[in-house]
């Protein structure tokens, strides 16, 4: 039996290689993918959606979970513009201008790709509660960050902003100078070259780099769960609904919630490829 | 702007308008940089500090600490020489063989980085779990998965599974398999153009990927915090550690082992870059890859 799966296996091959290890790394790759991935990925599909399509939406959109994806998505959403701001604007100084420091601060952006959020969490929580740093700043003109959404929209961008970055820089330094000396020297000015030369070729990976702080910042646990509050209906995010259910010991519910998040992740992912897909296509025709 | 008898790059020369809005710019930029990254790691080493350096050592001291350090270090110590063999031999099979369904397995290599983290530990509680599919089994048996080290090491093999697969593709598609074909016209076997050919060729690109699964194995917090069942001692990294301290008010201690973990992402920060400008691997930082 084993001897048929693999000649089924090396069919699979459409060119002839003569390379060596073919059926071993294959073998290897998808028996490795499909236990740690697939079928605990099944498993949680199957269950969570076990209970059958009524109970299933009753569950997904009982209020205090409705309320969590909004603060979820709420938050999330705003982080993903605070990045997308702020990200474009690191991704530009780190492309254009050379300043002294460029290399430590070119580091410094993959920081929160490094830090374990649970740091980040208790880290930022101090900072911003009200006789933090930050905080005690803030606090004597009525602006409340820790134990609150704008919190969990600060928590949400530091995660998220690096994936603005490391996405449009790498664009902005394969531009061509060309392309902007032959605008310039047609006579357009800096906001003209900007929007029609640079915005055009820069805004697919902002758009992708956006996406990817925004599904980050969904999913994101151990940097919010701190700073957040978890108050049920106003700072309780969705992923931290899941945690509460499991320790209630209602796992049929944690599992649909959990459902439900993985088809936005999903979604996310499929818009994110389908960008770079354009993107890819595009390049082919132009060259 | 500049005349007609200038050369086309005098048409760039900034005016002063110019040179002030990039020095605005990079004023704005360092600004966001310093309160967004540089107070939350200060931070931590301020509060770590707050009681005296004595007060520090003694909370990384207790056992409970050193206990969760060991474990974090076991942790990693599996999760990432498998996820090294995974992304070398995923690699192997993407980028030297054509194969229907290739853009699909490379897609499924990307799914961890796009599920959450507690979902991510929930997938193995559905499976290892008391109420999991395999639960039963596994109980009649004596066998803890979930809520022992098991479960942690696998939701740190999920969390950690794309990295070093991610950093190997590309670079292996970049530079083609001219050497390895020409070493088996010679006369070579699979294992020796492997280990002569090969791994020679990669060996930065596959040190850069190791280096972040490494990092976010130390780091991970959600996927294992939900398979953990914190027990002090016995099933607390360190982030989940901190997670506890922290809650029991105990400050000075929860910061004191941030500080270690810091210290660890500052570490990961310093060797990548070192990679990056030594060897050219990864020069253009495009990463997708995240978190920790």
């Amino acid at each position: 039996m084993p001897e048929t799966k693999r000649r089924k296996a090396w069919s699979l091959t459409t060119r002839s290689s003569p390379l060596p290890g073919f059926r071993l790394s294959m073998g290897f790759t998808l028996a490795y993918l499909t236990v740690i991935v697939l079928i605990p990925l099944t498993a949680i599909l199957l269950h969570g959606t076990r209970m059958g399509f009524s109970a299933f939406l009753h569950t997904v959109t009982a209020p205090r979970v409705v309320a969590s994806y909004r603060v979820t998505l709420g938050s999330a959403a705003a982080a993903a513009l605070l990045s997308a701001a702020f990200g474009l604007l690191l991704a530009w100084v780190l492309a254009r201008y050379d300043f002294p420091g460029k290399r430590i601060v070119d580091a410094l952006v993959d920081l929160p790709f490094a830090l374990p959020t649970a740091v980040a969490g208790i880290s930022l929580t101090a900072l911003y509660a009200g006789n933090g740093w930050i905080g005690r700043y803030l606090e004597p003109h009525g602006i409340h960050v820790a134990f609150t959404p704008l919190g969990i929209m600060m928590a949400m961008s530091f995660v998220g902003f690096p994936f603005v970055v490391r996405s449009v820089q790498p664009v902005l330094e394969d531009l061509d100078p060309a392309m902007e000396e032959a605008a310039a020297s047609l006579g357009a000015n800096v906001w003209q070259r900007f929007t029609r030369v640079i915005a055009p070729v820069a805004f697919p990976a902002l758009l992708t780099g956006t996406a990817l702080a925004f599904a980050r910042a969904a999913g994101e646990y151990g940097s919010v769960i701190f700073i957040a509050g978890n108050m049920p209906m106003r700072t309780e995010i969705t992923a931290l609904l899941i945690v509460t259910k499991l320790e209630e010991f209602d796992y049929t519910g944690a599992a649909a919630i959990a459902v439900a998040m993985l088809a936005l992740s999903f979604a996310i992912m499929l818009a994110v490829n389908l960008i770079q897909w354009r993107i890819q296509r595009k390049e082919g025709k132009r060259i | 702007m500049s005349g007609r008898a200038n050369s086309s790059s005098a048409l760039l020369r900034p005016s002063f308008g110019q040179r002030a809005g990039r020095v605005v710019l990079i004023a704005a930029a360092l600004v966001f940089l310093a309160i967004f990254l540089f107070l939350p790691v200060a931070a931590v080493f301020a509060q770590a500090f707050s009681q005296g350096w004595t007060m520090y050592r003694d909370s990384i001291h207790q056992e409970d600490v050193l206990s969760a350090l060991r474990l974090t270090g076991l942790v990693a110590c599996i999760a990432v020489p498998l996820n090294v063999l995974f992304g070398i031999s995923a690699s192997w099979a993407i980028t030297r063989f054509e194969f229907h369904g290739k853009s699909l397995l490379i897609t499924l290599i990307d799914v961890p980085l796009a599920v959450s983290p507690v979902v991510a530990g929930l997938m193995y509680v559905e499976v290892f779990g008391l109420h999991g599919w395999l639960g039963p089994w596994l109980s009649d048996h004596n066998l803890h998965i979930i809520f022992a080290v098991p479960g942690i090491v696998l939701a740190t093999i999920f969390v950690t599974f794309p990295f070093v697969a991610r950093e190997l593709i590309p670079f292996m598609q970049a530079q083609g398999s001219d050497e390895e074909v020409a070493a088996v016209v010679l006369g070579a076997n699979g294992w020796s153009v492997f280990w002569r050919v090969t791994l020679p060729n990669i060996k930065w690109a596959l040190l850069y990927g190791t280096i972040l699964a490494a990092s976010r194995s130390i780091g991970e917090f959600g996927a294992v915090s939900v398979v953990s069942g914190h027990i002090r001692g016995l099933t607390t990294t360190l982030p989940l550690e901190v997670e506890m301290l922290y809650n029991e008010y105990n400050f000075t201690a929860a910061f004191a082992a941030a500080s270690l973990l810091t210290l660890a992402a500052i570490v990961t920060l310093v060797l990548k870059k070192s990679i990056e400008s030594a060897t050219g691997v990864h020069q253009h930082g495009q990463e997708k890859e995240s978190e920790s």
